[in-house]
């Protein structure tokens, strides 16, 4: 009995690495094939090269792709965020009619399969007489960072002690001077992850931008362009590692940002305690 | 929009001198969040009527006709090409939930019962790969199982086979290895939650009333554990179905499912009111299906206890 106790966890241990393994195969293979000299990925490698990143910088047609995916990255994950903001703060605040079927509608998009909403969003467009552009995308993505935007936010806002609030009323602090000094400083965070986490889904998505996109490409739309060519693939996968620690390094600020804001919390409410 | 929302957020309701609905809280919450409504309500619900409603026309090259038919429904559903697909594509999304729910339970339950203090870090550590590109996972994918690839060269590097093999890419086991692993958080996450929310005191009663491990584990942790296993299903069933990415690049022949002809009816084909219908008849049957699971494993779950 205790035997058996002792065994499970180390079973599950060595169950966990390897799930963990399994996960990071992929994603380590890009880094190693893309400084490798061999311009198809196999083993053994042939030798170290940084060829393949040098010739990204004087790809025009990547530079663009680089420079539209910033541009759309940056509007969607604002406007999705200004949009989680007032969903997440009306769903932690009040109770308004139809409440639970709202949030489902705005968390929709997450288990809707992404094509569907592709291909509904373009015959919207093209009904509107919308010409396809990066807008087009924008307004794709808003709507597939929603969701997530919505749950960082509504689980920032829900740890929120709302007594802070009152009682800076309570002192004398005008609604907006309240908003500014209280409320702000303590959703900041969340809103700060849930930036973050927008940029990074807009940054990689593909589907939507593959069918709302007119002529400009995004870094993904550019990447799949290039997967039909076998000569192309080293910098895919240069360009594939840029990516990969750009979307590290913003995941990992986001979250340092919402474990200290969330152990301030806590602190803050052992004090009041 | 945006404007009076912010006002409603700086003057809260106790301070209205009038008393009437317009400053209840009803009426503030769906203020609030009225913007975001009304954005999700012409970005999706309005695509998704449209959709529906092009199904039920037909096409002339460039003209639309808009009289009610069901001619394409009969087409979605008869003509063995899509019936066929689709057939494959729910079956490749069935394996795909299976196989990304039972590896990740374990996963959850060692994070949730043995996690300790490094929960949180465990868990960062299973989002991250979920949060590089798709495209590229696929593409690695593609990179290992190849006739060059990472897996041939291991089995020949061991002396397990003597020369590659290209069974491994082009077929369904490449398209449903590709997804088990690009949906794998989708599945570890709600599991965990679920696992999280299980008051411990019932597994030490149990303890205390006899139960050894496994029989503690079949009738306290996993029936009680069935919501997570059920978000799971559902989170990763119903979006499989809709790849086009991984069977375009890892499927060859035999991996093509539903979305490849989807995107082929808006693109190249040009033929909406059939790609519509093709969509509408996805999304009824998947449903249908993820119904038909999460109605098995509740009545398991309930059988169990």
């Amino acid at each position: 009995m205790t035997a058996l106790r002792k065994m499970l966890p180390s079973w599950l241990t060595a169950y966990a690495v390897l799930y963990i393994g399994f996960l990071y195969l992929p994603v380590i293979f890009l880094p190693i094939f893309s400084i490798n000299t061999a311009a198809t990925p196999k083993f053994p490698l042939s030798g170290y090269t940084l060829k393949w990143y040098r010739d990204l910088a004087t790809t025009p047609a990547l530079t663009d792709a680089a420079w539209n995916s910033l541009m759309v990255a940056v509007s969607a994950s604002l406007l999705a965020t200004m949009f989680g903001i007032c969903a997440a703060r009306a769903i932690t605040r009040y109770r308004f009619p139809a409440r639970r079927s709202i949030n489902g509608l705005l968390m929709a998009p997450l288990v809707l399969p992404e094509i569907i909403i592709a291909v509904s969003m373009l015959l919207v467009m093209l009904q509107l007489g919308l010409n396809l552009s990066l807008i087009t995308v924008v307004f794709g993505h808003v709507l597939i960072c929603i969701p997530y935007s919505l749950s960082v936010l509504t689980s920032g806002f829900e740890g929120f002690d709302r007594s802070l609030e009152e009682a800076s009323a309570d002192l004398g602090e005008s609604p907006f001077g309240t908003f500014r000094r209280v409320t702000l400083p303590m959703v900041a965070p969340a809103i700060i992850s849930s930036l973050l986490v927008s940029f990074t889904i807009s940054l990689d998505e593909f589907i939507m931008a593959f069918f709302l996109t007119g002529t400009d490409a995004t870094l993904p739309v550019y990447i799949w362009g290039q997967l039909r060519f076998a000569a192309k693939l080293p910098g895919v996968l240069a360009l594939g590692t840029l990516l990969l620690i750009a979307s590290v390094i913003l995941l990992t600020i986001a979250e340092i940002v919402r474990r200290r804001a969330s152990r301030r919390t806590q602190n803050m409410g052992g004090l009041i305690a | 929009m945006t404007v009076p929302a912010e006002t409603i957020v700086a003057m809260p309701p106790e301070r209205g001198r009038k008393r009437n609905w317009l400053q209840s809280e009803s009426a503030t919450g769906l203020g609030l969040i009225s913007p975001t409504l009304i954005y999700a309500l012409i970005f999706l619900v309005v695509p998704i009527l449209l959709v529906i409603a092009n199904s039920f026309w037909t096409q002339h090259y460039l003209v639309v006709d808009r009289t009610f038919t069901l001619e394409n429904y009969r087409i979605a559903v008869t003509d063995p090409i899509y019936r066929d697909l689709l057939m494959r594509s729910l079956w490749i999304s069935l394996l795909v939930s299976f196989f990304t729910v039972v590896l990740a339970y374990p996963i959850a339950f060692f994070i949730s019962f043995h996690g300790g203090r490094h929960k949180g870090l465990w868990l960062f550590l299973i989002t991250i790969p979920f949060w590089t590109s798709y495209l590229l996972r696929v593409m690695s994918w593609k990179v290992i199982l190849g006739y060059n690839g990472v897996l041939n060269a291991t089995l020949m590097g061991l002396g397990i086979t003597d020369q590659p093999s290209d069974a491994f890419l082009y077929n369904t086991s490449a398209v449903v290895i590709t997804l088990t692993h690009a949906w794998a958080t989708f599945a570890v996450l709600p599991i965990f939650v679920s696992l999280e929310k299980i008051d411990r005191t019932l597994i030490e009663a149990a303890t205390d009333l006899g139960d050894g491990p496994v029989r503690r584990f079949l009738r306290i942790t996993l029936p009680l554990s069935a919501p997570g296993i059920i978000s799971a299903v559902l989170i990763v069933m119903i979006p499989t179905v809709g790849d086009f990415v991984t069977p375009k690049l890892v499927g060859g022949k035999d991996g093509v499912m539903i979305a490849n002809a989807i995107q082929a009816q808006f693109g190249k084909a040009a033929n909406w009111p059939l790609g519509a219908a093709l969509s509408v008849t996805t999304m009824a049957v998947v449903t249908a299906i993820a119904a038909a699971v999460v109605l098995t494993i509740r009545t398991a779950a309930r059988r169990i206890r």
